[in-house]
């Protein structure tokens, strides 16, 4: 037993050494969507202030807050959608974010702020916007795409993409019905959850990421699709079109944020503004293909890019979109019914 | 003196499997088992609770557990049915042959799985190889990807090898001899299979058995990208559990249950099995 402890303490000591030895230069932890950023511009960041960034992604918003909840790693900037940081918020994880100390944040576009899920900006600066809507191929739809039924259409039975996301498909769901995407009632929950089931067999696959990849192989007639994807797909196979359908859609913003256990706030706040910087701004838009909040970085994109209907559709249209809430405890409920549609 | 020292150097050796096992094995099963008999409660404290078990019964669980079973036992079978003809032939042919067969079997594993995996989704799109193959032929274009079926082959092409080869080593190992002495004492070649070779070959069926099942009936990465997450397994609804509902207690309940359900299969499995044969003496 005593050789074990003296192992252990070796073991801890060695441990102790190492951690003391990184110490010394600060490196910023930043956690952002993956393919969400020119990752020149982190380069850039790096030569000019001298501060490290270790750059990590995720895929989901809940992959992102469990990890962050969970607290293995701190990180200093995050970049979480709108209905997560309400929840961030109200579970406390989030910084306060002085505005004071970011030159560049009159650049942003006044329609993007004072969201419900944070009013008064006091915890996120605006990254990207975009919607998701349906993205099909010209070559194999023949019908008017303008709806959320056409989903649900047997002519295309197997060759329909679905999003492999709750809030996501029960929201197709919602709109099609004609409730909210926020819905709290359980009898149009029961209601948007036998609509997914009908659907299911006319489904191909529940997709993330890989899903823009089949739309351009031509593997489906119709999906599911993020706006960004949606421009960035089309340069690869120019049968694809993208529709916001009448019914409306979800807007959402994915924002820049600072977790309250975030050991160099004021090196995240100097990376915040540098993303906001109008020039860089338009280089990490033109990069991954979505919408930019930054009024500035927007009069500097090519006049054919401002009036791409998909990127950035007319107000007509972003009247009929909807921003997500936090749906609190009765997120619950949405999961159960996912997993029931799932398992059918 | 030899003896004592050879002693402590061996009571050294084993510490550092100890902490290694310990820290990575034990703790985090404690950490499991603590979860799933917990739930938080309002105040941001946890309190002792059966509730994520018994959450279990409710139907839709029980519905994706019987379909994880369901699906692992057809992979099991269809590995079985693939694998003992081959690992018979293996046996059988000259040692030159054998070994590259034995490197082929082996081979695809040199390649990462979620690889391989993935490479099955471009083999058989709508836009795949086996569907150009058909089209080539003048056939109709099949849907296969995204299918049931899809996510059997998967199971099927990588757990293969967990079964020829413990099937392989148990064949090696029966004596020609007493194949000849059956054949001596006129057994036909169907009554040698059945009264000599099968029943000796039973630990590599079992080995086998259980190396493909457990497996097949716990993954997760086969059935969300071969079956295009349509039909939920129980290591998709685990995964869903820690990764986006964020419910480790439910999760870790499930996990604890699937491993109490292989435990008691497998347990079944080796009973029956020594009841029958090789254990006891030679029945046969």
């Amino acid at each position: 037993m005593k050789r074990f402890l003296k192992l252990a303490f070796m073991g801890l000591f060695l441990v102790l050494l190492v951690c003391g030895c990184t110490k010394k230069s600060v490196v910023l932890n930043v956690y952002n969507w993956g393919d969400y950023i020119d990752e020149t511009v982190l380069k850039d960041f790096e030569k000019e202030t001298g501060i490290k960034i270790n750059y990590e992604t995720f895929a989901t918003n809940e992959d992102m807050y469990i990890k962050v909840k969970q607290g293995g790693t701190k990180y200093d900037v995050l970049v979480p959608s709108d209905y997560m940081i309400a929840r961030m918020i109200r579970e406390g994880l989030l910084e306060k974010i002085d505005i004071q100390k970011l030159k560049n944040y009159n650049a942003l576009d006044k329609r993007f702020l004072g969201f419900q899920f944070d009013p008064k900006n006091e915890y996120s600066v605006p990254y990207m916007w975009g919607t998701f809507g349906i993205l099909y191929n010209t070559k194999k739809v023949t019908d008017p795409v303008d709806s959320w039924a056409i989903l649900w259409n047997p002519k295309y039975k197997k060759q329909i993409l679905m999003m492999d996301s709750v809030r996501d498909c029960l929201a197709v769901a919602f709109l099609r019905l004609g409730f909210s995407i926020n819905s709290t009632n359980k009898e149009e929950l029961q209601k948007a959850k036998e609509l997914l089931i009908q659907q299911k067999p006319l489904v191909l696959a529940y997709v993330g990421d890989n899903g823009k990849d089949m739309m351009a192989a031509g593997e489906a007639a119709l999906a599911m699709s993020w706006s960004g994807d949606a421009v960035t797909v089309r340069k690869q196979n120019p049968d694809l079109a993208y529709v916001i359908p009448k019914e409306g859609t979800n807007l959402w913003v994915d924002s820049l944020v600072i977790p309250k256990n975030s050991e160099h706030k004021e090196e995240a706040f100097l990376f915040i503004d540098f993303l906001n910087r109008p020039e860089i701004a338009k280089r990490n838009v033109e990069f991954i293909g979505y919408a930019t909040p930054n009024r500035k970085a927007f009069e500097l994109l090519p006049p054919e890019v401002q009036k791409d209907p998909v990127a950035y559709p007319p107000n007509e249209i972003l009247q009929r979109c909807h921003v997500y809430i936090d749906l609190g405890s009765f997120l619950e409920e949405y999961n159960k019914v996912w997993t029931e549609i799932k398992s059918e | 003196m030899k003896t004592v020292a050879s002693r402590e150097t061996r009571n050294l050796l084993q510490y550092p499997y100890l902490l290694w096992s310990s820290l990575f094995i034990v703790v985090p099963l404690v950490l499991v088992l603590w979860y799933s008999f917990t739930t938080p409660t309002p105040t941001g404290r946890y309190e002792f609770s059966i509730s994520n078990y018994r959450r279990f019964f409710e139907p839709v669980y029980l519905r994706v557990m019987s379909r994880s079973i369901l699906l692992a036992f057809e992979a099991t079978l269809i590995c079985l049915a693939l694998g003992y003809p081959a690992a018979m032939i293996m046996v059988r042919l000259g040692s030159k042959w054998r070994n590259t067969l034995l490197l082929l079997l082996v081979l695809p594993m040199w390649i990462n799985f979620l690889l391989r995996t993935y490479s099955w989704m471009v083999l058989l799109g709508r836009q795949g190889v086996l569907n150009q193959l058909l089209q080539w032929m003048g056939l109709p274009p099949q849907s296969i990807l995204y299918s049931r079926g899809a996510v059997l082959i998967g199971m099927v092409y990588n757990f293969l090898p967990f079964m020829i080869l413990p099937l392989y080593t148990s064949l090696s190992k029966i004596g020609k001899e007493q194949i000849e002495a059956a054949e001596d004492l006129g057994a036909n070649r169907f009554d040698v299979f059945r009264r000599v070779i099968f029943p000796l070959s039973l630990p590599g069926i079992l080995t086998g058995t259980t190396m493909v099942f457990m497996p097949a009936v716990s993954t997760f990465v086969i059935s969300a990208l071969l079956g295009g997450g349509q039909d939920m397994l129980i290591g998709n609804l685990i995964e869903q559990q820690f990764l986006s509902t964020g419910d480790w207690h439910f999760g870790s309940a499930l996990s604890i249950l699937m491993m109490v359900i292989i435990l008691i299969a497998m347990t079944v499995v080796s009973l029956t099995d020594k009841g029958k044969t090789f254990e006891e003496g030679n029945l046969w």
